[in-house]
């Protein structure tokens, strides 16, 4: 794999995070119903997949012919802030994402297989880490030099066919898989270490299961990046990123009702600035 | 059947190294042995594991391979449904889910180990389609078509083990979506699919033996049905008979009666299903079949 960690650029993978939240915001006033808080919660993940770790193919795109790693985006819900920077990487064209959630568009709330950039349908969670595994060994059997990235939600931790898929990654060797847990510690119903104290510690399971495990701050994109690059390789490998859902606004971080809620236009304002200054 | 399967899977993956098979800790009877020793790469037993059984296979698929998940037909259907929905036909990848020993076969295992309603819950989901093949021969080409076709998800309902071939003179090839006449009569026609086709073609003898002309048919495509086929059988016979190892709703017989609405078909219409039961009987397959109303005999006295 290319070593790209002399060159990592800290300062642009932030001023990118910036311009992506904000391109969120600007959709949110346009249409409603979008997953704001849990898009907020995964930008920085999201976007080191997709600008820092994915290797590009001739034309310089992460996506289509030759392009050798898969990024699948298992916590349907955060499919906006991946739309977002398929868009910015000139994979999703600007038509396609404008007709967001539109009687015509081509894109609702969910990722649609076929979509530019979209390899795999999710939003009913506990789907995509046995999609990403299956992926991920087909390319490994294939005798192809591929990584499969994937990036869950902590409440798809909680679905069985998750761990299905956990105990058969590292059962068959599928040490080209790597996912990121958007650890955000909210789910719908509350928060995952009131109603699910056992879910922690979260690491030492997927240790437990043959996996490498490692946790850093899911808002450090350098961190993410580091953690990704200094893998062992010999395993599948897991990264619980500590977020905060809504992270970046104030008034919405770690607020349940950020969920699935769009900001009013003072709302609106007060989030591009608080991001602006930030 | 299973044996037949195996092995015809297991050439059908020698010649074509795109073809991989996922299972859920099914015994590797018959060829799958061999598939698993010469294809390690290529033979997956993700273990009692349903759901990433169909997640795996349709990631598999997602990267151009042609995989078959495989395992007992309650579980390879109904545990993992929503994957099979989801991962499957929702994004409508060629991967055949192969259900063993369906219907009522495994009498003795109970009503857990029973699939009598899944040509109904299959069939209810769009992009799939179901295939039941009735001796090992159709299994045979059932098998190879799926090994090949690349427009979507297939429902492969097989039997176990044991069963005749009733199909070495059929009148008809074997053809994906088209009914096949077994043989041509003028009188009866009785429609089936699956193992039952055996009891099928026994009281084909039987009216035979009372003078009349008899056709008997394999539906195997069950989805999509053979439509024009079946409206021309219930057109040009005065009676027809659908004998059919699946509960009354949702499977070839709920769908020949529509058809012959639709057409205002003249026949007498008989059909043969299981009951809309669970039924506790723990003889033998026949056994559970004449339990819920299907047997030789019965369906002699009520054609009359």
């Amino acid at each position: 794999m290319l070593d790209r960690r002399n060159s990592y650029d800290a300062a642009a993978a932030k001023a990118r995070c910036k311009a992506h939240r904000k391109a969120i915001l600007d959709m949110t006033q346009r249409v409603t119903a979008l997953h704001v808080g849990g898009a907020f919660s995964a930008t920085e993940a999201v976007d080191c997949i997709y600008y820092d770790l994915m290797r590009p193919n001739a034309e310089g795109k992460v996506f289509g012919e030759g392009a050798p790693d898969t990024f699948l985006m298992s916590k349907g819900h955060g499919y906006m802030i991946q739309a977002i920077i398929l868009n910015g990487l000139g994979i999703m064209s600007d038509e396609i994402l404008n007709g967001y959630c539109t009687p015509g568009g081509l894109i609702g709330v969910h990722p649609d297989y076929g979509v530019p950039g979209i390899e795999a349908s999710t939003g009913a969670l506990g789907h995509g880490l046995s999609m990403a595994m299956g992926m991920a060994y087909a390319v490994k059997t294939q005798g192809k030099d591929g990584v499969v990235y994937t990036v869950l939600s902590d409440g798809e931790v909680q679905e069985g066919s998750t761990w299905e898929a956990v105990l058969i990654a590292s059962s068959r060797g599928v040490n080209n898989l790597v996912a990121m847990i958007d650890n955000n510690n909210m789910q719908s119903l509350g928060f995952t270490n009131e109603t699910h104290p056992s879910f922690y510690p979260v690491v030492d399971k997927f240790v437990a299961f043959g996996w490498e495990a490692v946790e850093v701050d899911g808002h450090d994109s350098q961190a993410i990046y580091d953690a990704v690059m200094n893998r062992k390789g010999d395993k599948p490998f897991v990264i619980n990123l500590k977020t905060t859902k809504g992270k970046g606004v104030s008034y919405m971080e770690s607020v349940p009702m950020w969920h699935y809620r769009s900001p009013n236009p003072e709302e609106y304002a007060q989030a591009i600035r608080e991001i602006d200054e930030a | 059947m299973r044996n037949t399967f195996s092995k015809a899977l297991y050439e059908c993956a020698t010649e074509d190294p795109s073809i991989y098979i996922v299972v859920a800790d099914i015994s590797p009877a018959g060829s799958m042995a061999e598939f698993q020793k010469d294809h390690p790469d290529r033979f997956i037993n993700v273990g009692v594991a349903e759901q990433v059984m169909i997640g795996m296979a349709a990631g598999l698929a997602l990267k151009g391979c042609q995989p078959f998940a495989y395992t007992i037909a309650t579980f390879t259907l109904y545990r993992p449904f929503e994957m099979v929905r989801d991962d499957l036909c929702y994004q409508n990848l060629p991967v055949t889910i192969v259900g063993m020993g369906s219907g009522v076969i495994y009498s003795t295992l109970g009503g857990t180990h029973h699939t009598m309603e899944d040509i109904a819950v299959a069939s209810a989901i769009p992009n799939m389609r179901v295939i039941a093949p009735c001796d090992p021969l159709e299994c045979i080409e059932a098998t190879r078509y799926c090994a090949k076709q690349k427009d979507g998800p297939i429902y492969l309902r097989i039997g176990k083990a044991g069963e005749p071939n009733l199909t070495e003179n059929a009148v008809d090839p074997w053809e994906f979506g088209k009914i096949r006449y077994l043989q041509k009569g003028a009188d009866v026609c009785i429609l089936s699919h699956g193992v039952i086709m055996k009891q099928a073609v026994e009281v084909a003898r039987e009216l035979e033996a009372k003078g009349k002309s008899v056709s008997i048919v394999s539906c195997h495509t069950v989805k999509p049905l053979d439509r024009p086929g079946i409206e021309a059988a219930l057109s040009n016979h005065g009676e027809v008979l659908v004998v059919e190892e699946h509960v009354p709703e949702g499977g070839l017989a709920s769908r020949v009666k529509q058809i012959a609405w639709d057409i205002q078909a003249k026949c007498k219409l008989h059909t043969f299903t299981l009951q809309d039961e669970f039924i506790h009987n723990y003889g033998n397959h026949d056994d559970l079949l004449a339990a819920h109303g299907i047997s030789v005999p019965a369906i002699l006295k009520a054609v009359g």
